[in-house]
């Protein structure tokens, strides 16, 4: 049985396979019966929006169906049913559960005692792996994942996307540049992990100086509640703000991914320039999750 | 000057198992990750700050003796982790049969508490913590928190 929990699981070959799949996928018109005649549990613990939709669409699409539990309350988790034994019941009833939950680990744990495949659809601040497939995919759309300057902005010590994403690319010859403000770096056990795997990693605290290096721009939010007060926030965030006049002299194929929902990080004038691609990120979502879910099955 | 007459700390054992060179301290820490406590049947006797001539060792260690049990590898590498230099002899009608030293196993499972409080293995789960031993430490294999250090704060 195959399951997929962390994108640290994955081989640079399995990735490949799995984006060639998913582009095949969206090429095709369908339609798709895959999943015709099975089942689909979305066992979300955890408020989602886009990934739970975009799973749920994915599965229709594939001519699946759905059952979901949407939250902890209502659901038997909230009688102290522990998460082993929800999985180990609900794999009588479905073919394939995808998990979002708040505790890292979860899915691994959900994989341990589950008879039927588990998908991470994230854990916590931990793994989520199907974001990182369909940013990867993003990129791959646009240019070959070979010999670019990736930059991952905004805070990157807490932001998960961006910590599978930079371990994700580290499987490719690219260079990663980073762009924190001081306290919200890339930890420096996975700088150093990125530099045991072959990655190039460029430490930048001001964008102003690698914009126009850029092949991607990876931009994620930066969060209030990591600064002591609004004012230290707000200066930060400004500096960190993408802008039009920002990426005057961006380089001609540059383009600009954000896991979504953004905050202020991306000035909405920004939305009409060709680089902006976090929309279609967003639309890539489908795609990419039937592919993993064809890929389980 | 006259000389302190010399004395055995503790009687030999006649079968069952000896840890000796165990990091000065750690002794009781030794009997938790075995699993042995004041409830279990095993007749113990302990040694703590005994002295020693090893180097390294700041001239004490601990030794621990279990009467009428022979301790597995598999169970002694467990306390490799906090006693690197321990030594496993198991005895047999006084005469030491095998002598081992402790290795620290590849994974450990149920001995280290993983530190992130996140982490599903700290949740009501039946599940034990699990983690890999790697170069730079304990990597749990749930959450993939690593712990670099003070291993014997973090024994369950």
């Amino acid at each position: 049985m195959y399951h997929i929990i962390s994108i640290k699981d994955f081989e640079r070959g399995e990735i490949d396979e799995l984006l060639d799949k998913a582009q095949a996928i969206d090429e095709q018109a369908g339609p798709f019966t895959t999943l015709s005649g099975k089942q689909v549990a979305l066992l979300f613990f955890e408020p989602s929006t886009r990934t739970r939709m975009s799973f749920a669409s994915a599965v229709a699409r594939l001519g699946g169906s759905v059952i979901s539990v949407d939250s902890v309350e209502g659901s038997s988790i909230s009688k102290g049913e522990t998460l082993a034994d929800t999985v180990r019941v609900v794999s009588s009833y479905v073919d394939v559960i995808v998990l979002r939950h708040p505790k890292e680990g979860a899915a691994r744990l959900a994989a341990e005692f589950a008879s039927v495949p588990v998908i991470n659809a994230g854990d916590g601040a931990g793994q989520h792996p199907s974001q990182t497939l369909l940013d990867l995919y993003t990129i791959r759309q646009s240019m070959p994942l070979e010999g670019i300057d990736v930059g991952l902005l905004g805070d990157l010590r807490y932001g998960r996307t961006t910590h599978s994403l930079a371990y994700a690319l580290s499987n490719y010859d690219l260079t990663i540049h980073t762009i924190a403000p001081k306290t919200l770096e890339l930890p420096t056990s996975l700088i150093n992990e990125l530099l045991d795997r072959g990655c190039e990693v460029v430490e930048h605290e001001d964008i102003s100086d690698v914009i126009n290096e850029l092949d991607v721009l990876y931009a994620t939010r930066i969060q209030r509640e990591r600064f002591p007060d609004a004012a230290s926030y707000y200066n930060v965030a400004e500096s960190y703000r993408i802008t039009p006049e920002l990426l005057e002299n961006r380089k001609e194929h540059m383009i600009i991914l954000h896991p979504l929902p953004r905050a202020g990080e991306i000035d909405p004038r920004v939305d009409a320039l060709p680089c902006a691609k976090y929309f279609e990120q967003a639309r890539n979502g489908v795609p990419v999750r039937m592919a993993m879910l064809e890929e389980v099955i | 000057m006259q000389e302190e007459p010399r004395a055995l700390l503790i009687r030999p054992i006649r079968d069952g198992t000896v840890i000796d060179h165990i990091t000065h301290g750690e002794a009781l820490t030794v009997l938790r990750i075995l699993g042995i406590t004041g409830t279990t049947d095993e007749k113990l006797s302990i040694a703590t700050n005994v002295e020693t001539r090893i180097s390294g060792t700041g001239g004490l260690k601990d030794i621990v003796k279990v009467s009428n049990r022979e301790l597995s590898k598999e169970e002694v590498d467990r306390i490799a982790l906090i006693a690197p230099n321990a030594t496993i002899n198991i005895i047999r009608d006084y005469h030491v049969v095998e002598k081992i030293g402790v290795e620290i196993p590849r994974h450990l499972r149920g001995v280290i508490r993983c530190t992130n409080p996140g982490c599903i293995s700290n949740a009501n789960e039946p599940i034990e913590s699990a983690f890999e031993v790697a170069p730079n430490g304990l990597h749990c294999l749930y959450c993939d928190t690593v712990i670099s250090s003070d291993f014997a704060q973090h024994i369950i």
